[in-house]
């Protein structure tokens, strides 16, 4: 185990992948302009390059290249640079397996930080999750831990269809133990981040560390939240959640997305239909509030889901009778 | 470089494939009224083209790769095909080439080279230089051909790729298809090249390659253009654009509309837009299918007879094509899941 920022472990997990598998690339814009770039160092300009900025032809190039039995991993830096190429990413990667009748696979990861709440402003602070998870094809891994970043990119290499691997901007710089050497975490198996059973919190990205911040505070009034990162979103691990909710009987979600563009509305919606006769109470949403992130810090804070709007959630959730 | 001409046997090869694309579109067409219900959605056809793409494809080698765009019936007859597998996928049956799942605008075999087809405009060019980055990393000569109309290149994603394939000097060839209209809008109402009276190949110069504009209804010359092209790829020197003047014989697609309506194709735009009867009749006149069988009659290559030998010979192909389709069962409802992920 290592203590690494949670970006150096996405970097460990890129490098694990490409050390094992001569066919992993690794491209993007600003990347690999110098001899010594660590990843050019390790594999040579064949298959790490920079790219101009030409996101629908790097998306679509790693396409054609993954077509062609390579494993391409493309550095876009921000999730709002994919929506420059939405085509590529939800109109062409996830399409080429099912149209060709499972005749080609195409084994791609875009990488890209989202969620950047630190004056950034109206176009680069998007939580833009929902977006993609709802798109057969397409796979979707939002880490919160360093470990997981690490695991989750080398999972997400290995696997055989396009990943959407968004990595939360706030986390960049969080420390954790990361497991040396060859690391790889499931998709689909939700952590209990954890353990409670007055009320679930399901979060996922930098509303994780905000929603455990929440439960801690809850703990000291001795209410036990059980805080659940289901790591993936597609594919979601419904069975855990529902399995908390069985126990809990309360169900706080908690999105950085504006009200009607969340997971936790997807999440919402299965566990209303699957596990309705386990709720104690109405499912209580914390998204961010219905506006373009604001530059101005009070506003952007006051948009965003904190702890008092969880906390007050939880409360909600455990006053309310059905 | 000098591209060696296709000699006689190479020549009746062409016209061979040429042939069986048109009576392959023909029969596409003729399903609409013959076994009306039968193809579903949009189809497009080649018909005008076939020198163009059997003419580029005639320098396709083992390892090699094409990906084109919905109008894609022509290729896969070119690279080996079997038209009734193409026929079942268009008929959206059990046994088409794809599953049923992909249809007209989506045919794919990838054990031919055909790696795909995207139905958005643009969108397939930088998967073409994806498989050629794939090609360079092998070293093993092998090119990849992207097919694409004139209205890609109006497309963000015709510019961006053509500038990165260029700079990585990615072993593709870009032939472009020009066949004057993007659906019903003339190509002078939409590119600032044909406006000012310049070929649509000058864009190539904007990305520092070759551009070559050729007439796309000889075949002849379509291999000699794509030919240089080709052996530059092949040598590590980059891409080209060729620019191939073809006319589409038939209408953009056949007709839009909600089920109950008959979906035949209607008459070319230059007729019911433009009221230009005149030109599309000159096109006609112009088909390059009959145009090279009398080329190939002239040059003593082939024989009238031998000619309508062939000709008989892939129309009997092509009604077995037709046969096979309609009694292919549709798939099993459950297979609508499968593929999805890998």
């Amino acid at each position: 185990m290592a203590q690494l920022p949670f970006i150096a472990a996405v970097d460990a997990g890129i490098h694990q992948e490409m050390k094992r598998d001569a066919t992993v690339l690794y491209f993007g814009q600003n990347l690999a302009t110098t001899e010594n770039h660590p990843f050019v160092a390790a594999y040579g300009h064949e298959r790490v390059r920079v790219t101009p900025i030409s996101e629908t032809a790097e998306i679509g190039i790693a396409i054609g290249a993954a077509m062609s039995g390579l494993r391409p991993v493309v550095e876009l830096y921000m999730a709002e640079f994919m929506l420059v190429a939405m085509d590529q990413v939800v109109n062409e990667a996830p399409r080429f397996r099912y149209m060709s009748g499972g005749q080609v696979k195409v084994p791609l990861v875009l990488k890209a930080g989202f969620g950047f709440a630190a004056g950034w402003a109206g176009q680069h602070t998007g939580s833009l999750t929902a977006l993609f998870m709802g798109v057969p094809g397409l796979k979707v891994v939002v880490p919160s831990t360093a470990a997981d970043a690490k695991g989750l990119m080398a999972t997400a290499i290995r696997d055989d269809n396009p990943v959407v691997f968004l990595h939360h901007y706030l986390l960049t710089l969080e420390h954790g133990e990361v497991p040396d050497g060859e690391h790889l975490v499931p998709f689909g198996k939700a952590e209990v981040r954890r353990a409670g059973g007055d009320v679930t919190i399901v979060a996922t990205g930098w509303m994780v560390p905000r929603s455990l911040a929440a439960a801690e505070k809850l703990a000291a009034e001795g209410i036990q939240a059980e805080v659940i990162d289901p790591r993936t979103v597609a594919p979601l691990d419904l069975a855990t959640i529902l399995k908390s909710v069985a126990k809990t009987g309360r169900l706080v979600l908690v999105d950085q997305a504006p009200r009607h563009a969340t997971v936790a509305g997807i999440i919402a919606g299965d566990v209303a239909e699957h596990g309705f006769s386990s709720l104690k109470a109405p499912i209580v949403q914390v998204t961010a509030r219905d506006a373009t992130v604001p530059y101005s810090e009070p506003l952007e804070a006051y948009v965003i889901p904190d702890e008092e709007r969880i906390i007050a959630a939880v409360r909600t959730v455990l006053k309310a009778r059905r | 470089m000098s591209v060696q001409a296709p000699n006689a046997e190479r020549q009746i090869w062409i016209f061979t494939h040429m042939l069986r694309i048109r009576e392959f579109e023909e029969r596409v067409k003729r399903t609409f009224t013959e076994h009306p219900g039968v193809i579903r959605g949009h189809t497009h056809l080649a018909d005008g083209a076939e020198a163009s793409i059997v003419g580029s494809l005639s320098h396709f080698k083992n390892g090699d790769a094409a990906l084109a765009t919905y109008r894609c019936h022509g290729y896969p007859l070119v690279l080996g095909s079997d038209p009734k597998a193409m026929m079942a996928e268009i008929y959206g049956r059990v046994d088409g080439l794809c599953k049923g799942l992909g249809g007209s605008m989506h045919l794919t075999d990838v054990k031919r080279g055909f790696l795909g087809t995207s139905g958005i405009v643009g969108a397939g060019i930088p998967h073409a230089a994806g498989a050629a980055w794939a090609a360079q990393i092998r070293k093993k000569r092998e090119v990849v051909f992207c097919f694409f109309g004139d209205g890609a290149s109006k497309q963000g994603a015709f510019h961006e790729t053509l500038n990165i394939a260029s700079l990585w000097k990615l072993p593709v060839i870009f032939v472009m298809e020009n066949n004057g209209y993007n659906v019903v809008t003339t190509t002078a109402q939409e590119d600032a090249n044909a406006a000012a009276g310049e070929p649509l190949a000058v864009k190539a110069k904007g990305y520092a390659m070759p551009g070559v504009t050729v007439d796309g209804a000889d075949p002849l010359a379509v291999a000699a253009t794509v030919g240089t092209a080709v052996e530059r790829a092949r040598a590590g020197e980059g891409p080209t654009l060729v620019e191939s003047k073809v006319y589409r014989l038939s209408a953009h697609g056949n007709i839009i509309a909600p089920p109950g309506v008959p979906l035949h194709y209607p008459e070319h735009e230059a007729i019911t837009i433009f009221g230009k009867r005149e030109e599309y009749e000159a096109a006609l006149r112009g088909d390059p299918v009959p145009r090279f069988r009398a080329a190939l009659v002239k040059s003593g290559v082939l024989s009238g007879a031998k000619a309508d030998g062939l000709a008989a010979q892939v129309a009997k192909e092509m009604d077995a094509a037709v046969t096979f389709a309609v009694k292919s069962p549709f798939p099993k409802l459950e297979s609508a899941l499968d593929n999805v992920y890998a």
